[in-house]
């Protein structure tokens, strides 16, 4: 689903690369924890996923394609296989929670009847069917996080990346928020979530793939965070 | 394609950055309500040349008994007449036309212009004179005539009519440069305020754009609703210099100028709505081209 060959990254005017000769295969389906200290290199990897940046040499595979070749009006189509979500939620403040889903799928044009259809089923699926016409502002992190989970889901991706999808939140809000992660992942999506949150790195026991300035350290089947910090 | 979706991005756009939405409608309006009176200016001279040019002669002034040229001793002669008469003949293909005017005829003329005035009737036939009235084929080449006949016996001045013309129509094209310089500088700011405004509202709503972008929505998409926002900002300015030029028509030249000067051609509706169309298009097109711009700088996709 997702494989890096030989990538590096070397961000302009900086004199050490984000990212050093970088070898990693994520299968379909796979739930895979990017776990490292700041600076490590784990945004530049998401990055280069999503195609925000391009590698500075090496091949980065996403869904099949080499995403460094991607010509840029393709590049809407391979983020639409993509859902996104980050530590600071970033929900739109003036629309309310079905709003903000919904908006997710009216930018990329999609009918007003199937809007209308799946919007309340993602919903349901965090959980949060009865808070459908509450603002963002009104909701706690936990749940808002549910509504960017949800946005990022709506559209059926192949791929969930999580930028440190629990670092706003409490430990036991971020239970929930693994659990709903999980329950994604179960219905096929490969899940891919950088974080540094150690306790539920222990405790889900999935891939762990380590980085430790721009160099994959470890890359474990069943791993736990498992560095000192 | 989500027409409903966009056009309410489009109107949620405008709402929010109200202040400089009107600061955009006005500058347009002014900017193109300046070319356009620039160019029915350029028109109207265009038109009037075309009218009086037509019209201009070369008058050859015969003496007078009252002459006092080198060239004049009394009235001119019979003979002398011929001679000249003949000699603007020779001049043809240049000279197209010639006409004499008797003492009379322009004493009649001279009448009329004065009507009512002290001047008109103390003036005699005798002191007014004759004339060759010469028609050119080139208005522009009315030297030849001057150099030929200026001191000739029985001369006692050539009077060119375009030279008075040419002031009028100096002053005219003067005016209208620096109509069409004002605007061309108007039309740079409105340019400029486009991007600004656009870079403006691209900033402020980089949110929504950010998570556009995220979602996989194309470039088309997230950039169509600023590129309409200018489009409609620039559409209202056109319609408001529009219809500062249909005022202008109306008042200025319907209802003012054109009684007051019968004999002079004024622009007709059709200018105007030429250039009603040039500034829609113009205004339109310099609006969506300064968005474009704009946002393929500030609008990463």
């Amino acid at each position: 689903m997702i494989r890096f060959d030989n990538v590096t990254k070397l961000y302009k005017n900086q004199h050490s690369p984000a990212l050093r000769d970088v070898n990693v295969e994520i299968e379909r389906g796979e739930f895979v924890f990017l776990v490292g200290p700041s600076g490590s290199g784990k945004s530049t990897f998401l990055r280069l996923c999503l195609k925000e940046d391009k590698a500075t040499s090496g091949t980065v595979w996403v869904a099949g394609k080499d995403v460094g070749k991607l010509p840029s009006w393709r590049v809407p189509q391979l983020r639409r296989q993509l859902g996104t979500v980050f530590q600071d939620f970033r929900l739109l403040p003036n629309k309310t929670v079905a709003q903000n889903v919904a908006f997710a799928l009216e930018v990329i044009g999609k009918p007003r009847s199937h809007i209308r259809r799946v919007v309340p089923e993602v919903l349901e699926m965090v959980g949060l069917e009865d808070k459908m016409q509450r603002m963002p502002g009104e909701l706690s992190g936990g749940e808002q996080q549910r509504v960017a989970i949800a946005r990022a889901f709506v559209n059926k991706p192949n791929i969930l990346i999580a930028d440190e999808p629990t670092g706003n939140l409490d430990p036991n809000t971020s239970i929930g928020i693994m659990k709903l992660l999980d329950r994604i992942n179960r219905t096929g999506t490969t899940v891919m979530m950088a974080t540094h949150d150690a306790q539920i790195v222990d405790q889900v026991r999935k891939r762990v793939v380590e980085l430790a300035d721009g160099i994959v350290v470890r890359d474990q089947a069943r791993g736990v965070y498992g560095y000192a910090h | 394609m989500r027409i409903r979706f966009v056009m309410g991005e489009v109107w949620n756009g405008l709402r929010r950055n109200l202040t400089m939405t009107f600061a955009l409608i006005i500058t347009i309006a002014v900017s193109l309500s300046l070319l356009g009176a620039g160019l029915l200016v350029r028109q109207q001279v265009t038109q009037m040349k075309g009218y009086w040019f037509d019209k201009v002669e070369v008058s050859v002034f015969l003496c007078t008994k009252n002459s006092q040229e080198l060239s004049c001793t009394g009235a001119a002669s019979a003979e002398q007449k011929a001679v000249l008469a003949t000699e603007l003949d020779e001049m043809k293909p240049l000279v197209q036309d010639v006409y004499f005017e008797t003492a009379e005829e322009a004493h009649e003329r001279f009448q009329a212009q004065f009507a009512g005035s002290p001047i008109a009737d103390s003036a005699t036939p005798a002191d007014l004179g004759e004339s060759f009235r010469v028609k050119l084929s080139d208005p522009d080449r009315y030297s030849v005539i001057t150099s030929a006949f200026d001191g000739k016996p029985g001369v006692e001045r050539v009077d060119d009519q375009k030279q008075v013309l040419d002031k009028l129509f100096r002053l005219l094209d003067g005016l209208q440069a620096i109509a069409l310089g004002i605007a061309l500088a108007m039309l740079v700011v409105t340019v400029l305020l486009v991007g600004n405004t656009m870079r403006l509202a691209a900033f402020s709503r980089r949110r929504e754009t950010g998570i556009m972008r995220l979602v996989g929505a194309s470039k088309f998409y997230i950039q169509l609703p600023f590129l309409l926002e200018s489009v409609v900002a620039a559409l209202f300015g056109a319609v408001i210099a529009v219809s500062a030029l249909v005022g202008m028509k109306v008042v200025l030249i319907d209802r003012f100028l054109e009684p007051s000067f019968q004999f002079t051609p004024f622009v007709g509706w059709d200018s105007v709505w030429q250039t009603s169309v040039v500034l829609i298009a113009l205004g339109v097109g310099l609006a969506a081209l300064a968005a474009v711009i704009t946002l393929r700088r500030y609008l990463r996709v």
